[in-house]
């Protein structure tokens, strides 16, 4: 950091223009647009399948794909969301945010960053075209349960492989996060004065690394049970198809708390600012935050209560699935307490926090509800479960990253977006989500079983009325594309300090900060 | 004028819509609520269940109100002025401690319940349950009783991509099937679940459970059916492309009843059993014809009517195995091919293996002109 700043920018003067700007990239605020523009075109991709999966639903009989097709939308849906949008949307805001907030000038390993980022295209590439092989997409679900995904044609390896590679680069995407908040602090930023979106990146990045290798691991046995002759799965060769749902599910719990972690950290940083009070608990959040990461890997076969487990085993996943709701309770008071006596206003970042907090709140009450054991042996594998996940996925996870955009959009850009339609966006959002899942949660407590392309006539009411809320959700995501569009080519200048309530030296640097972030490192009081 | 034409296109808006949203008739519903069920489980799971529900509305009230109550009073824009305080040591053990009682106060019914639904011993009667791409096969174990349960048919004919019939006009839409599975009210049945190609889950809400059927595994539960009546469910877990059309229908008779449905099975069974009589010789046209209904009831989902197959699933017309050597034919029908959807069909009788293998050497434009006589399978494959 001792060369001038002349130096710096003939540097890069000398950088690729143009594409090879993008492609070639190691800085961080590029490579975090690049992960928030990816995230958002896999967004569009995935909700055009549910799209397809709710114009299918709209009434009983079949009326626009075959049932094969049916199956490969909810699985390359459930995919594309995941690994595609959620995933790389909050890798997106750790890309730009982290260095910003503890003060560093980039992240630790800059070229592992642009390959990590540059993997995505390739596996989603990888995972789409299937669609245009024999025997068409994979349609056995996300979860990808054995005996059935052996049943999947041609794009069987394809799935494996993108996964494969989805798996590296979340991890290389972790390390990075992980070597930067340990090594690039600035002065006086001990651990405990951390932003709570960088802890809960921290503790998400080792999630990451502790559960992605788990799940490489058991497609990787897939693979071989497929074409090298191994029966880990199959009962016919002495294998254990319920082993693979153990193994699976051992990460895939982890995994949702990767998807919700970062989004505390968002709404942490946001509820304070439009409160204009510091956060309420701040050590009970982080503690709270490590409690549910370790929680997490030991509640996983309640996603299996169905298997047919011996008692023991029934009960202790039960007790302690139920447990997690004292940490999350915990996080959603300090929130409360946050605003109580504060001095609010309800800017379009504040408004999709709050529907944050209520909502996903709503999914945490319907997952007490799936924890407690008899009451999932009839939850299980309904509609109640697809509006519970949806819950805490839409109205929990993708409204944080909306949240987080509004919120920092005008650091990023050095414009204000138009607050007009921001709030627009929100209660269109906010009306249409609620009206396309909470009527799932009838449909499956009447008993319609989810992953099912058509059904009987007595599910048909609520069915309709969820679609008309899918489509009209999926409409108003168009005007989330204008508003940041619109605020990225320009608009009224933002100042650096933004809203103001915000504290963090994110708040510090310009609107739009320097190329570098922090040159010179600042000191932490 | 204006006005009241406007008026009368908005009002006929309004009946279309409503119109349509009703369009299902007389069984469309807007139920909101879990079932209570004819069993004890299910009567329990459903107060657990409202139990739950009522603590969430409860807590979600308090909280909601707290921050509401925040949000309306503790605004900018009435005046509020924040207050500093980040933090109170007993404010949060208390509410770290109120949640943990209150979970505690529901996982002791909630563990009772669970410890009812383990209970499958000293049962009156066992009827395992075997999943397959795309039907049920119930066997009654003290009985040496069994048969198979399919989609009924009309469903079936309506169920299709552009199938031109109005399924409101189908009697219980894809929640019939040719034959329920009958049980006796008042006894303790004991289930077992098990499947033979790919992971299924049987369920019926009005017993109160369901569990997986997964092969290789045999899974226990029970139900006592305290009511007389009909019972539909579905298959529960995703077992390929037609897992939305595997329905499982429960008819719950008297005991008097039950006895004499299962004497009428036994003697229906028996005849069946000597009109498949695999050691005499039998005709092309017996052959054919068993053949076709065989294959309509087992095959045409994968292969279709018109053999020519679908996505993923080899043809049977003009296919080198249905066309060539015999034995290879009937090697992939009683064994089925490893890693694909074709599972083993060495469940159907012999004659029905003979038939069907028979039948597709000779249907579809194949032209192999043999014939597979019972007796070869019940000799040489059994
Ligand atoms: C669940 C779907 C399914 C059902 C039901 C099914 N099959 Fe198949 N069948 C397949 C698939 C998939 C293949 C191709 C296997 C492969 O890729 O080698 C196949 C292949 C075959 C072949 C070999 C064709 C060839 O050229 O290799 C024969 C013969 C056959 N099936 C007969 C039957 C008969 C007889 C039945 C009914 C008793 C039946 N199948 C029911 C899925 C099914
Ligand atoms: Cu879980
Ligand atoms: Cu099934």
């Amino acid at each position: 950091m001792s060369h001038s700043h002349a130096a710096h920018d003939e540097h890069h003067d000398r950088a690729p223009s143009g594409l090879m700007r993008w492609v070639t990239t190691t800085n961080h605020k590029d490579i975090g647009t690049l992960y928030l523009s990816f995230s958002l075109l896999m967004f569009f991709v995935g909700g055009t399948m549910a799209m397809v999966i709710r114009a299918e639903l709209f009434q009983p009989g079949l009326q626009f794909v075959d049932p094969q097709f049916f199956n490969s939308m909810t699985t390359i849906h459930a995919l594309v969301m995941i690994f595609g949008a959620v995933m790389p949307g909050f890798v997106g805001l750790a890309n730009w945010m982290v260095p910003m907030m503890i003060g560093a000038p980039d992240m630790a390993l800059p070229r592992m960053n642009n390959w990590s980022f540059w993997l995505l295209p390739f596996a989603f590439i990888l995972l789409l075209s299937t669609f245009f092989m024999p025997g068409g997409a994979p349609a056995g679900g996300w979860t990808m349960y054995a005996p059935l995904v052996m049943q999947t044609g041609d794009a069987f390896p394809f799935l494996i492989f993108a996964v494969h590679i989805l798996g590296i680069s979340s991890i290389m995407g972790a390390i990075n996060i992980i070597a930067t908040v340990f090594n690039m602090r600035a002065p006086g930023m001990t651990f405990m004065k951390l932003p709570l979106f960088v802890w809960t990146w921290i503790i998400t990045a080792f999630l990451l690394i502790a559960s992605m290798p788990v799940l490489a691991g058991a497609v990787t046995m897939l693979l071989t049970d497929r074409f090298f002759g191994t029966s880990f799965f199959s009962a016919a060769g002495g294998g254990d198809p319920v082993m693979y749902q153990h193994i699976f599910w051992f990460f895939g719990h982890p995994e949702v708390y990767i998807m919700i972690l970062p989004a505390f950290g968002v709404v942490s940083a946001i509820v304070p600012t439009f409160a204009r009070k510091p956060l309420f608990g701040y050590s009970s959040m982080v503690y709270a935050t490590a409690s549910i990461a370790f929680l997490s890997f030991i509640v996983w076969a309640h996603h299996m209560f169905t298997v047919g487990m011996p008692l023991a085993g029934e009960l202790f996943f039960m007790y302690t699935t139920v447990l997690i709701a004292v940490p999350t309770g915990v996080k959603i008071f300090n929130w409360v307490a946050t605003m109580w006596k504060g001095s609010m206003t309800f800017e379009t970042p504040m408004l999709f926090a709050l529907g944050f907090i209520v909502m996903f709140t709503i999914g945490g009450f319907s997952g007490l509800m799936l924890g407690v054991t008899p009451a999932d042996f009839q939850y299980h594998d309904t509609y109640f479960v697809v509006a519970h996940f949806h819950y805490v996925l839409v109205t929990g996870a993708v409204y944080s990253i909306m949240a987080a955009v509004y919120f920092w959009l005008p650091k990023w850009t050095g414009h204000m977006y138009d607050e007009k339609l921001g709030k627009l966006h929100f209660w269109l959002s906010t009306i249409f989500v609620n009206v396309l899942f909470f009527p799932q949660h009838f449909l499956g407590l009447a008993g319609m079983p989810r992953r099912i392309p058509d059904y009987n006539v007595q599910f048909a009411d609520w069915n309709m009325v969820s679609s008309i809320g899918g489509f009209m959700f999926g409409l108003s995501q168009l005007l989330f594309v204008y508003i940041v569009i619109r605020c990225v080519r320009g608009g009224q200048k933002a100042t650096a300090q933004v809203w103001e309530g915000a504290h963090g030296l994110e708040w510090t640097l310009p609107s739009p900060p320097p190329y570098h972030s922090f040159t010179t490192p600042p000191v932490v009081k | 004028m204006i006005r009241r034409i406007r008026h009368r296109h908005f009002v006929a808006a309004l009946t279309t819509l409503t119109g349509l949203l009703w369009s299902f008739g007389a069984s469309a519903d807007w139920t909101l609520n879990m079932r209570k069920g004819v069993t004890s489980i299910s009567q329990e799971v459903y107060s657990l269940h409202m139990i739950i529900l009522w603590v969430c509305v409860v807590i979600g009230i308090a909280v909601f109100g707290v921050m509401f109550w925040s949000i309306l009073h503790h605004r900018k824009s009435k005046g509020a002025q924040a207050a500093h305080f980040h933090e109170n040591t007993v404010v949060e053990i208390v509410w770290t401690l109120i949640p943990f009682s209150i979970l505690i106060f529901l996982a002791v019914p909630a563990t009772k319940a669970l410890i009812n639904i383990e209970s499958t011993g000293n049962s009156d009667l066992t009827i395992k349950v075997t999943g397959y791409q795309w039907k049920w096969r119930y066997e009654y174990l003290d009985e040496g009783l069994s048969f198979f349960s399919t989609l009924e048919a009309k469903s079936n004919q309506a169920r299709h991509l552009r199938s031109g019939v109005d399924v409101a006009t189908v009697d219980n839409y894809l929640l019939d099937v040719d034959n329920p599975v009958v049980v006796p009210v008042g006894r303790k049945i004991r289930f077992l679940t098990t499947a033979n190609d790919v992971i299924h889950a049987w369920w019926v809400p009005d017993l109160g459970w369901k569990r997986d059927a997964i092969p290789g595994f045999i899974n226990e539960s029970w139900a006592r059916v305290e009511k007389a009546g009909v019972y539909r469910g579905q298959c529960a877990e995703l077992c390929g492309k037609d897992h939305g059309f595997m329905p499982i229908v429960v008819v719950a008779k008297e005991e008097a009843d039950y006895r004499k449905w299962v004497e009428e099975q036994k003697a229906a069974q028996a005849a069946a059993l000597q009109a498949d009589n695999p050691d005499r010789e039998w005709t092309k046209e017996e052959l054919m014809a068993k053949g076709e209904s065989v294959y309509n009831a087992n095959c045409v989902a994968c292969h279709q009517t018109d053999g020519k197959g679908m996505a993923g699933v080899k043809p049977i017309a003009g296919s080198p195995v249905a066309t060539g050597d015999v034995a290879d034919h009937i090697d992939v029908v009683m064994y089925g091919r490893a890693g694909t959807a074709m599972a083993a069909f060495s469940q159907l009788s012999d004659a029905a293996v003979a038939a069907v293998i028979t039948y597709q050497r000779n249907s579809f434009g194949n032209v192999a002109g043999d014939l597979v006589q019972p007796s070869t399978i019940k000799t040489e494959y059994r």
